[in-house]
């Protein structure tokens, strides 16, 4: 689309884009530089943080002396990519069930699906401790997974449900015609062309799991307890320790951050796919 | 093997009836049209044999065997579809091995239907390409390929040519044509193209809105169409349909004279009109003549050299020998 755009509007524009981007990554920018000072110097005016104090790693020494980070980081990763695996396994059938052989009121049920996430957790938060309790579930990472994975299948249907209409029927009819069961349909034909948003669906819900702090801190202790506890566990009632705290955020978050910088190509495909064609 | 066998096959889509029960034979071997106007059914019925939609009353049978709740994969069925239905995501040697990798047939006999297949079809440069990288009469190629390594007992095409150029489809009919002389399998092809219809098949099956208006072989349907919808429905250019007292005085309601069943002349004749428009393919010319007396204008072939122009007056005798007379209930007369 040919626009007339000054130069003078481009860098105002510039400009404003910047200084947007600026204030949301404030957050993390200032929680990596307090975790890079003395508990001292971290609780004084910012101005006077940034210009007048040096620069330590102890907080990290510290936190990694404290507490088990590895425990902590291996209790995220099994529980997020153990949550996104076991909902694929269920959304994948379902999804395939909604898109190709919609009943009357499968609509309905997408529109009931995503309105278990209009619910805030907490109203549903006593039966579920009580169920975990009775059930021995209580800081395991198998509820966990459990849990999380059923906060998540909303979504994962969803996303699996947008991508699978996109495949044209006709395609898995010729591959039943070919002689595919249900199952070889699936695997040869639908789920290869599904790929990009299966990548995305996959990526999107690891990092939701990871990211998720309210049942992974409502229903763990010490055993199961995963990255947000280990964050959590930084702002006690012996007081509030800026530096650590940052430091175990920094920890914490570092290696999703990674991830989604390495994967945003892929993310940003799968949720873009099909809008163009 | 290939004979199909519907008895009281009847369709509904929710209250909606798009097939009311019909009974339909094809026998082994024939190369068989399904042709109609769009929502005739016809795309319907060829799924209901394919097995990609349930009957809702009625029995399919494939060589004798009844098929009717037999899903797709086992009725050894091969279908070509409107879109292709290719895999996007196989190269075009694995789109072709696909039904025989589901057969579970031993890797060097795929191997050798695979080239088997490429070279008939003309595909053997184009075996590592991916479908996208193909042109739409190549596509078409690869799907019929797919379809003739399984040997299916028959062959069910859904409109394939409707996505090809003019020029192309001329040449994929032919193509199709001479596969069905040297496979001699059954052939079950839907279209709405009539000349797709009277070129290819051995027996039309005409369908109007679900029913068989008629069977018949491409001549028969031509010389004795049986009802008035088959005359308007077959034939280019169109039967031309007299209503009235023009009609009454053959004894009928409606009488249909073809185009090439008129004589012209310029002097004499049962008819008397003005040329209206005038269409000259140099062989043939076509004029639309407004008969006086008559609604509508009727459509006349004549030689390519005719003298005659528009608003010329013309005379023009019906053939009586190619006269066909309908009823009140638009059923033909003897």
């Amino acid at each position: 689309m040919a626009r007339s755009v000054t130069t003078a509007r481009k860098t105002a524009n510039t400009i404003v884009a910047g200084a947007l981007g600026l204030l949301m990554f404030f957050p993390v920018l200032w929680i990596i530089i307090l975790s890079f000072k003395t508990e001292g110097d971290a609780i004084k005016a910012p101005l006077e943080i940034l210009f007048n104090t040096g620069w330590t790693t102890e907080s990290y020494g510290t936190v990694q002396a404290r507490s088990n980070y590895f425990k902590h980081f291996s209790n995220s990763l099994i529980i997020s990519l153990g949550s996104t695996f076991l909902g694929i396994l269920i959304a994948v059938p379902a999804a395939w069930a909604m898109a190709f052989v919609p009943a009357k009121r499968t609509k309905d049920v997408l529109m009931w699906m995503l309105s278990t996430k209009m619910l805030p957790p907490v109203g549903v938060l006593v039966p579920i401790y009580l169920i975990f309790r009775d059930l021995g579930l209580l800081d395991t990472r198998t509820g966990l997974v459990f849990v999380l994975m059923m906060i998540n299948l909303p979504i994962i249907v969803w996303m699996l449900y947008t991508y699978f209409r996109e495949i044209p029927g006709e395609i898995l009819e010729a591959a039943r015609m070919d002689g595919a069961s249900l199952r070889e349909e699936v695997i040869y034909v639908l789920l290869p062309m599904a790929i990009p948003g299966m990548a995305s669906t996959v990526l999107l819900n690891i990092i939701l799991a990871w990211n998720e702090a309210f049942w992974t801190l409502n229903l763990t202790a010490a055993k199961a307890a995963p990255l947000t506890a280990f964050i959590a566990s930084y702002s006690s009632p012996e007081g509030l320790f800026y530096a650590k705290l940052s430091a175990a955020s920094v920890m914490a978050i570092a290696p999703i951050l990674i991830m989604g910088w390495f994967s945003q190509k892929q993310l940003v495909r799968g949720l873009t796919f099909g809008a163009v064609k | 093997m290939g004979h199909i066998r519907l008895t009281g096959v009847k369709k509904c889509f929710g209250d909606v009836m798009v097939i009311p029960p019909l009974d339909l034979e094809i026998e082994d071997g024939e190369f068989v049209v399904f042709v109609g106007p769009s929502g005739c059914g016809k795309s319907t019925l060829l799924r209901l044999i394919a097995g990609l939609e349930d009957v809702t009353e009625g029995v399919v049978e494939i060589d004798g065997i009844e098929a009717t709740s037999l899903p797709p994969a086992k009725r050894r069925l091969a279908m070509v579809f409107q879109s292709y239905a290719l895999y996007p995501h196989m190269s075009v040697r694995k789109n072709i091995a696909f039904p025989m990798k589901m057969a579970r047939i031993p890797q060097d006999e795929q191997e050798r239907r695979i080239t088997d297949a490429a070279r008939v079809l003309n595909l053997t440069d184009y075996l590592d390409r991916r479908p996208g990288q193909l042109s739409g009469g190549q596509r078409q190629r690869v799907a019929i390929g797919r379809a003739i390594v399984r040997e299916p007992s028959a062959f069910l095409f859904d409109e394939p040519l409707s996505n090809l150029d003019a020029a192309l489809r001329v040449g994929m009919r032919l193509e199709i044509s001479e596969l069905h002389k040297r496979l001699a399998t059954t052939m079950v092809y839907v279209t709405h193209d009539q000349v797709e219809a009277m070129t290819m098949a051995d027996q039309i099956v005409v369908l109007h809105a679900g029913r068989i208006e008629q069977v018949g072989s491409p001549l028969e349907l031509y010389r004795e169409p049986s009802n008035l919808f088959v005359a308007g429905f077959i034939g280019s250019p169109k039967m031309n349909l007299i209503a009235g007292p023009v009609a009454a005085k053959y004894n009928a309601h409606t009488i249909g004279i073809r185009p090439e069943h008129i004589d012209v002349s310029a002097n004499s004749g049962l008819w008397s009109g003005t040329i209206g428009v005038s269409e000259h393919l140099g062989s043939d010319t076509f004029f639309r003549v407004n008969i006086h007396g008559l609604d509508e204008p009727l459509t006349v072939r004549t030689d390519g050299e005719i003298g005659l122009r528009y608003g010329d007056t013309i005379h023009l005798t019906p053939n009586p020998d190619h006269l066909h007379r309908f009823d009140a209930q638009a059923a033909r007369l003897a």
